[in-house]
């Protein structure tokens, strides 16, 4: 019982990061009909936001002390992050939750890429097919994590969750079970509950705002929209630019767990395209649930248990779920009637 | 619609074609690319380049795991040089037919569905096959180590030196299948694969491809069931991607998983969309485009940066060569990606296309009107 419970709260942040890729990528498809092959490198982006804004904050003022010599002879360096200097205790705060921080400094600069991306390149290809857009953003996706790759080499940037939730937890305990069974990252369960709030806050909005309502009316039928006047794609491409903040701020939280690099775009990339399609193309809650729903299948079949009865298993469940579900349903999950079928 | 005329229009592309791939060590000189190495990968990109377009270009299948068929042809080559010997005849045979066996069964289940849920399905298998071929079956693929010839593999139609400790090269009637002579063996293959397609593409069996890609509904009632040769052109496409994959490990004995990931497979969709999707030269263009690329711009270092712009004043030489650097060198995939955005935005239809409207120009510059029906017929080229 145990066992599984642990299992299930391990795949809980991979889905959750899933999870919001995936629902990124439905909103956009969902709204502009487009297949965003670049939306892994929104999801790095991000990671690098965080990483970018943990550097400036931890810049330091090197002095010499002359009067402690190192081992080598040489005069002592005191190493003093600026914040700390200007700032006193509150500046060691700011350095300590930089990612938290991370999130606020993300969300208008993940808006103004999504905006600039949607009005400088993707308006442009609503009208070619589905196989040229993907070619473009594709490229798009290799342009963005080149130059990323030039900034910050191809080395993996280790970053730091803020230290009161930097251990783990004995989650075990408050549930009833001996000490020891169900230990868990802080983190992991802060990524999780981050990444239900924003999905929470994703569906809000859509739901009970009248700018949701609208693209709401959009995904179903554009032109009617358009014919009452109302400007559409102004609409669609503010949520081009929510969908950027979204797997922006997947991005930001998700350094903690995985040191990003400037290829975890990609990584993603392919798996959330499994997890919408298994989803059904086109449905919000249908990404949602499939990301977790894939998540924690992920992190079962990597028990050792399992992988005694089928050998590999951990390293193709997603891609067989994929393929079983696409053959049985095909219209994914909980795809709709009409959205892409072939 | 293939009269007399585009038959002798083939046979001059064909022929030209064979002299350019004989004489490429003399044609490719000038422009740096005139040595073995890069020749061969010129060739057997072409060759899987070829074989994509069957697919893609005909049907419209996109497939984005064409890269696990790559893939097994190495592997079972390798295994063909560890079990038969060094002998490429039958590595080459196997690799051939494992691509298309492979090719076979994921389009079983592939081939059910069409669109984007086809595309995922391939690229399900392709990565299932990666995944697989990293971990458990390490004892047949040797994992992340690369799979590759030993002196005490039993290689039964060989004669055995047992004093030889240098590395194995596969040698066809005591021609060692490295250098120009590689590059022979694989530019010849080339040839009549790229025949073989030239054919296909004119047959009533290329007809019916396109007609699929068209309207697929259509066909269907006119009483096509278009299953079987949807499937037989999977299947020459996946033999096409074993053939390449096993000359690769013709050409260097050993295979890697990396051969099958999904960037391999990307990047052949890349080489076909870049020389033109459908045509017949296009995608071996594209091929040869990227590769150069990645050969020739791969090279590139501050230094040889700094001896080009020498000429220039000292600080706007570093200037210059600290914006050029992101481009060459380990950057050059920056490079790859504006060009491919810029081939895909400005001209779809890919080098090709531009050729053609190149042509146009310079052929008719004021009566475009005329031309523009005989261009519109002719995109096999």
């Amino acid at each position: 019982m145990d066992g599984i419970l642990l299992q299930i709260l391990n795949g809980l942040d991979k889905g959750g990061a899933y999870a919001l890729i995936a629902l990124g990528l439905t909103l956009v498809f969902g709204t502009l009909g487009v297949v965003n092959f670049a939306h892994g490198a929104l999801f790095m982006l991000g990671a690098f936001v965080a990483v970018t804004l943990n550097k400036l904050i931890s810049l330091e003022h090197i002095t010499l002390d002359p009067n402690n010599l190192t081992a080598w002879g040489t005069p002592q360096e005191i190493r003093m992050p600026y914040v700390e200097e200007w700032f006193g205790t509150f500046g060691s705060f700011m350095i300590d939750y930089s990612i938290p921080i991370a999130i606020v400094v993300a969300i208008p600069i993940m808006l103004l890429v999504g905006i600039i991306m949607e009005r400088g390149l993707i308006r442009h290809f609503y009208k070619r097919p589905h196989s040229d857009q993907i070619l473009v953003t594709f490229g798009l996706a290799i342009v963005l994590q080149e130059i990323v790759k030039a900034f910050y080499g191809a080395n993996p940037i280790p970053q730091a969750a803020p230290a009161i939730v930097a251990g783990s937890m004995d989650f075990g305990v408050a549930l009833g079970f001996s000490e020891n069974t169900l230990v868990y990252p802080f983190w992991r369960m802060v990524y999780f509950i981050f990444s239900l709030s924003v999905i929470g806050a994703v569906f809000a909005f859509l739901q009970f705002t009248t700018f949701g309502m609208v693209v709401r009316a959009g995904m179903a039928d554009r032109e009617t929209v358009g014919l009452l006047g109302i400007d559409i794609d102004k609409r669609f491409t503010v949520v081009f630019g929510i969908a950027a903040v979204v797997a922006g701020l997947a991005g930001v939280m998700y350094t903690p767990i995985l040191p990003p690099d400037y290829h975890m775009g990609m990584d993603f990339l392919v798996l959330s395209f499994v997890v919408v399609v298994v989803g059904g193309m086109g449905s919000l809650p249908g990404a949602v649930a499939a990301g977790f729903l894939l998540g924690i299948l992920q992190s079962f079949a990597s028990m050792n248990e399992v992988k005694e009865i089928l050998p590999g298993i951990d390293q193709v469940i997603i891609y067989l779920v994929a393929v079983i579900i696409l053959l049985t349903r095909p219209r994914g999950l909980l795809g709709r009637k009409g959205v892409m079928e072939a | 619609m293939f009269g007399t005329n585009t038959a002798r229009k083939d046979m001059i592309l064909m022929a030209s074609f064979i002299v350019v791939v004989l004489a490429a060590p003399i044609i490719f000189q000038p422009i740096g690319a005139g040595y073995p190495d890069l020749l061969q990968k010129f060739a057997i990109f072409g060759i899987f380049a070829v074989g994509f377009n069957i697919l893609f270009g005909l049907t419209g299948y996109l497939s984005f795991g064409h890269a696990a068929f790559l893939g097994i042809g190495s592997y079972t080559a390798v295994w063909s040089f560890k079990l038969l010997g060094m002998s490429p005849i039958p590595a080459v045979l196997f690799g051939t037919l494992a691509g298309g066996l492979f090719a076979f069964l994921i389009g079983i289940v592939s081939l059910r569905r069409a669109g984007i849920y086809f595309s995922i399905l391939t690229l399900a298998f392709a990565q299932m096959s990666y995944n697989l071929a990293y971990s458990v079956l390490t004892p047949i693929t040797n994992g992340e180590t690369g799979l590759r010839v030993l002196n005490s593999d039993p290689r039964i139609l060989d004669e055995k030196n047992a004093e030889y400790t240098g590395s194995l090269v596969s040698t066809f009637f005591g021609v060692e299948m490295n250098g120009y002579p590689g590059f022979y063996f694989c530019g010849v293959i080339l040839i009549i694969t790229f025949y073989f397609a030239l054919r296909l593409n004119r047959s009533p069996f290329g007809m019916k491809l396109r007609a699929i890609k068209s309207n697929q509904t259509r066909m269907a009632y006119t009483g096509f069931n278009t299953r079987p040769y949807l499937m037989a052109a999977f299947v020459i496409s996946g033999m096409y991607a074993g053939l390449a994959g096993s000359l690769m490990a013709v050409t260097d004995p050993l295979a890697g998983a990396e051969r099958m990931q999904w960037t391999a497979s990307g990047e052949i969709v890349l080489m076909t969309i870049l020389g033109g999707v459908g045509t017949m030269l296009g995608p071996i263009i594209g091929a040869g485009v990227i590769k150069y690329f990645e050969n020739i711009f791969s090279a590139f270092n501050d230094q040889t940066l700094n001896a080009i712009f020498d000429f220039l004043p000292d600080t706007l030489q570093q200037g210059v060569v600290a914006v050029v650097s992101l481009f060459v060198g380990s950057g050059w995939h920056l490079t790859l990606g504006l060009l491919f955005m810029g081939i895909v935005i400005f001209l779809p239809g890919g080098l090709m296309e531009g050729f053609r409207r190149i042509y146009r120009m310079i052929k008719k510059p004021d009566d475009d009107k005329s031309d523009t029906p005989a261009a519109s017929t002719a995109p096999a080229e």
